[in-house]
């Protein structure tokens, strides 16, 4: 606990000691402008995060610590839901964010051209968004149960025995996924949207004149010209499915057994048996895992970006 | 910028509810202070399940009609692990009500009782527990808790039609009941021989759990090695056929067609209306059938998980909840905190309890007797536990090792994902968690 005080302490005072220095450097603001923020960022943020550092090294019962070095780490590495979890979260993000890319494209397109009723298509794509995640989980794990789920019922109409969406361990985790995608969509389809609408028309006239079909032009000019949005939807979209887990756990809770587990979920369960040390251990890697996929993605996307 | 009158009524309208809500709290805390002197509010935290909150109303209004001046006010909180973490939050906070509803043995062990809660050693009503609930409630020598509710068995409630139209016999061997399912299964008629609810996932753990005693006739020092990492499932043959009985039922083919996804209350619907042979699983959800379908009190009875001997085939119990003190709770709040524990430890609690609903089993309070109207399945525990040697405590109030995935492991194992042994060595890996978290020796 020293330790971590210590350190935290040291940081929040370097802040307004650099400024201090650097008091130079012109800035519109005083320091005590800057204090209430600087304190609550400490306090909620600053803090936590180093005390979690310092707890993931502890075998904690929340009433008591004790410093076991790196132990949990160990730990939760040999776990073998972990590998499967891992697993897992990289298959989830991967293929929402990729499903996110392509449907978000081809419905911006779609709700960009003259169809009727555009505005009103455009919120209904968006409306799935903003319905709260559990209450969207809890209804499809209703849609998708085997027996009695209006899904299966239907396709049964047709003459297809559908499979358990949420039962089959081949196919729970991709269940999960679409159901993903259809909430997530929305926030896609309206950043392309944004994007599409700002490519000058002059561009596309320029392409008709010289004889380009609708392929190429969106080949060539749509394409091209959507990559700022195309990253912020590849770059959120990721981070969500690395991170995601509500909707996992209101249709699944990462079952059946232990097919569906993620990271975030594989995490949770351990703080609720009680292992609140080797899960803040789990929170410190997931948090390495994500910094480790996006910084460099971020990075490398957004150079491509200035290259073009 | 113009106001658009539409965004100012609702500014106002939120202005509102904020004057609102703070007149609400304000009243709150002034009719505390009024009643301040003459009467006492206690606070008594259960699980949210019906047939508990039913139970805690009952308790708390036969309670306040004994005491008048104290009125016990029924807050609810999750069950399972997430209602594990709730307690111990708010234990570690000092933010506990006055007197909460919790479970005895390993997990009462998790709650750092030494610390938290508030030994209750010497109050007269300990001296009339039932030994065995108390061992489970009892950390350095002192007592903590009061029992509530009645002991449960962990058997396979089966259908008496079902029985009685192929003329079965209740089994006492693991063939014996593989034989009646195979009668069952080949009779037709849709009845599914093994109910198996995994949409609920903690139903699919009783096969293993519910074996104990069993285990514990063929190893009778199993759960000592056990506590000391020296017995393992995986290795010791007669913990293993848990996990083999769960694969078998599954591999056989003999569960319901839609056990990955059917919960509890359609479980116990198959088996009240004769659609299922046998569910494994605790006597406590009895009354909650009951409550459903009032005929099941005649038509649905129960025998002890079958083991390899019929002669030392036996009920594994699970003893009552514990009802517990905090530390944080004080002067007036602590007396009537220490009288409503006494109420529920005397007959008069147990009759109140027998009042919510039918009673989960005996209770553990000497001198408390169960109505004569019990359903058939609670009166077929009456004979393992006259007989002497015919029960046996469940694992985890033996050892306070328990791992916190046996249900997803019993899923898989139950659902072909993955093979009985493969099963037993990962519940291994998983109790050794538990174990370390303790600090036990030997871990």
């Amino acid at each position: 606990m020293t330790i971590t005080s210590a350190r935290v302490k040291s940081r929040s005072d370097a802040t307004p000691a650099a400024s201090a220095a650097g008091g130079k450097v012109y800035s519109p603001y005083s320091f005590w402008f800057y204090l209430p923020t600087a304190l609550i960022y400490s306090i909620l943020f600053l803090v936590p995060t180093f005390a979690s550092f310092y707890y993931s090294l502890t075998r904690w019962s929340l009433f008591e610590s004790k410093f076991i070095g790196l132990d949990n780490f160990v730990m939760f590495f040999q776990e073998p839901a972990l590998v499967k979890g891992f697993t897992n979260t990289l298959i989830y993000a991967v293929v929402t964010s990729g499903s996110k890319v392509v449907l978000g494209l081809l419905l911006a397109v779609l709700l960009t051209s003259r169809i009727v009723g555009r505005g009103y298509l455009r919120s209904v794509v968006f409306f799935p968004v903003l319905v709260s995640t559990i209450g969207v989980g809890l209804l499809f794990q209703v849609l998708m149960n085997p027996e009695r789920g209006l899904i299966n019922e239907t396709l049964s109409v047709i003459g297809i025995q559908g499979p358990g969406w949420l039962t089959d361990p081949k196919w729970a985790l991709m269940s999960i996924a679409a159901v993903d995608v259809w909430k997530g969509v929305g926030l896609a389809t309206l950043i392309y949207i944004a994007g599409i609408v700002s490519i000058p028309r002059e561009y596309m006239e320029a392409a008709r004149v010289d004889g380009a079909g609708s392929w190429e032009s969106f080949w060539r000019i749509v394409l091209p010209l959507c990559k700022p949005a195309t990253v912020t939807v590849i770059i959120l979209s990721l981070i969500g499915g690395l991170r995601s887990f509500e909707l996992i756990w209101a249709m699944t809770r990462g079952g059946p057994g232990f097919t569906s587990d993620v990271i975030s979920s594989v995490i949770y369960k351990q703080y609720q048996a009680g292992f609140y040390g080797l899960s803040t251990a789990g929170n410190v890697i997931l948090f390495l895992l994500v910094t480790a996929i996006i910084l460099p993605l971020s990075w490398f996307l957004n150079r491509k970006e200035v290259e073009m | 910028m113009r106001f658009r009158p539409g965004t100012r009524g609702l500014a106002l309208f939120a202005v509102g509810a904020l004057a609102l809500t703070a007149c609400s709290a304000g009243s709150l805390g002034s009719s505390d202070d009024s009643g301040g002197s003459s009467s006492v509010e206690i606070t008594y935290l259960t699980t949210n399940q019906d047939q508990d909150v039913k139970e805690a109303e009952q308790l708390a209004k036969d309670f306040s009609a004994k005491n008048p001046g104290i009125t016990v006010k029924v807050e609810t909180r999750p069950g399972g692990t997430e209602g594990d973490n709730i307690i111990k939050t708010r234990l570690s906070t000092g933010d506990m009500v006055d007197v909460f509803n919790y479970n005895t043995g390993s997990l009462f062990n998790a709650i750092a009782p030494q610390k938290n809660l508030l030994s209750v050693n010497d109050e007269p009503w300990v001296a009339n527990l039932d030994d065995n609930f108390k061992k489970t409630v009892t950390a350095d020598g002192q007592v903590y808790g009061a029992p509530v509710g009645g002991f449960m068995g962990g058997a396979v409630l089966y259908s008496i039609p079902v029985y009685t139209k192929l003329g079965l016999k209740v089994p006492k061997t693991w063939a014996e009941f593989m034989a009646n399912n195979a009668k069952i299964k080949a009779s037709g008629g849709g009845v599914a021989p093994v109910i198996q609810t995994y949409g609920e996932t903690w139903t699919s753990q009783l096969f293993v759990l519910g074996d104990f005693h069993n285990v514990s006739a063929a190893e009778p020092d199993f759960a000592d090695k056990y506590t000391k990492n020296q017995a393992k499932y995986a290795t010791s043959p007669a913990a293993l056929k848990g996990f083999e009985h769960t694969q078998a039922v599954h591999d056989a083919g003999y569960e319901n067609k839609d056990f990955a996804s059917a919960k509890l209350p359609d479980g116990l619907k198959m088996l009240a209306t004769g659609k299922g042979a046998h569910y494994p699983i605790l006597s406590g959800v009895v009354a909650n059938m009951i409550a459903t379908y009032p005929d099941a009190a005649k038509t649905v009875g129960l025998f002890a998980l079958p083991g390899d001997n019929a002669a030392t085939n036996g009920l594994t119990l699970w003893t009552p909840g514990g009802l517990y003190i905090p530390k944080t709770t004080t002067g007036d709040k602590l007396d009537a905190a220490k009288k409503f524990l006494a109420f529920v430890a005397s007959p008069d609690g147990c009759k109140s309890q027998s009042e919510a609903g039918a009673p989960t089993g005996p209770y553990a309070v000497k001198g408390c007797t169960l109505p004569a109207d019990v359903p058939q399945a609670i009166k077929d525990m009456q004979p393992y536990l006259d007989k002497q040697g015919a029960s046996s405590l469940a694992l985890e109030f033996l050892s306070p090792v328990k791992g916190p995935s046996l249900e997803q492991i019993t899923v898989e194992v139950g659902s072909g994902i993955r093979k009985a042994k493969d099963g037993a060595a990962r519940y291994d890996e998983d109790v050794k968690k538990q174990a370390q978290q303790l600090g036990l020796a030997g871990w």
